[in-house]
């Protein structure tokens, strides 16, 4: 179980990603977009699942249990090839359901101290 | 794009999900967890078979909202939930439809409730969109 003293705390990204225009046209193409500049809206899942994923090993939860239960994105600014990334995330919740642990966390993708996404994804690791 | 109204039933779409398309999509997003591509892994981890990446389902949805906005850059929200995963056995192709139902038009922007289903049964739950006009 997620010690509760850690819903709150914020992780801070410790490297960065540049956003290349390969990775950007790979993705919109495998899901059949015909403009492969812009990074479609779910494109920061694969920023932020990753760190996602290394805050909530570190706290101890057992990542082979997993489903993804939700996903939400707010787009203050598209990303686009170029763009230097860090992402910070933050454990807004964690609550037991049925033997189930619910966590969400919420992950900021931040160029220049601006958040350009927002993404929570709650992840559901099973009894 | 024609102007949205509130209260509008958006046309359908209809999107093909086979293996070839989750290799692509776990290529092209880094998740190679290998129930998403190996018919033998799945299964012994209690799955009927191989399922589509949620975020891929997910990505389509996303796909269609785009279109409707007229570009990927326009989408400023995007949230749902997965209710039930989509199956994709060997050589099939499994169709996703898609549609949405504009619920609100305000500040500039149109609100979406979008339905997502494979063989009539709903795949995501509480799947909204806000777009700019």
């Amino acid at each position: 179980m997620l010690n509760p003293d850690l819903v709150g705390s914020t992780f801070e990204g410790a490297t960065s990603t540049t956003i290349s225009a390969e990775s950007i046209a790979a993705f919109a193409t495998a899901l059949g977009e015909s403009d492969t500049h812009i990074a479609p809206p779910t494109y920061a899942i694969t920023i932020s699942l990753e760190q996602s994923q290394a805050v909530l090993e570190g706290s101890g939860l057992d990542w082979s249990r997993v489903v993804h239960g939700d996903q939400r994105f707010a787009i203050n600014k598209p990303l686009t090839a170029g763009m230097v990334i860090t992402c910070n995330s933050t454990i807004e919740s964690a609550r037991m359901v049925a033997g189930n642990e619910i966590v969400t966390v919420r992950s900021d993708l931040i160029e220049s101290r601006e958040v350009t996404v927002s993404s929570w994804s709650t992840l559901v690791f099973r009894a | 794009m024609s102007a949205l109204t509130a209260g509008q039933i958006l046309v359908p779409k209809t999107y093909i999900i086979n293996r070839a398309a989750l290799v692509t999509y776990a290529n092209a997003s880094g998740d190679q967890n290998p129930i998403h591509q190996n018919e033998e892994f799945a299964k012994s981890v209690g799955l009927e078979n191989v399922i589509a990446h949620g975020m891929y389902t997910m990505g389509l949805v996303g796909q269609y909202i785009s279109e409707i906005a007229g570009s990927s850059s326009k989408v400023k929200e995007f949230s749902a939930r997965f209710t039930k995963p989509v199956v994709v056995p060997a050589d099939t192709d499994v169709e996703l439809v898609v549609s949405a139902t504009v619920t609100e038009i305000i500040d500039g922007c149109a609100k979406l409730e979008v339905t997502a289903t494979c063989n009539d049964a709903k795949v995501l739950g509480m799947t909204k969109a806000v777009i700019l006009l």
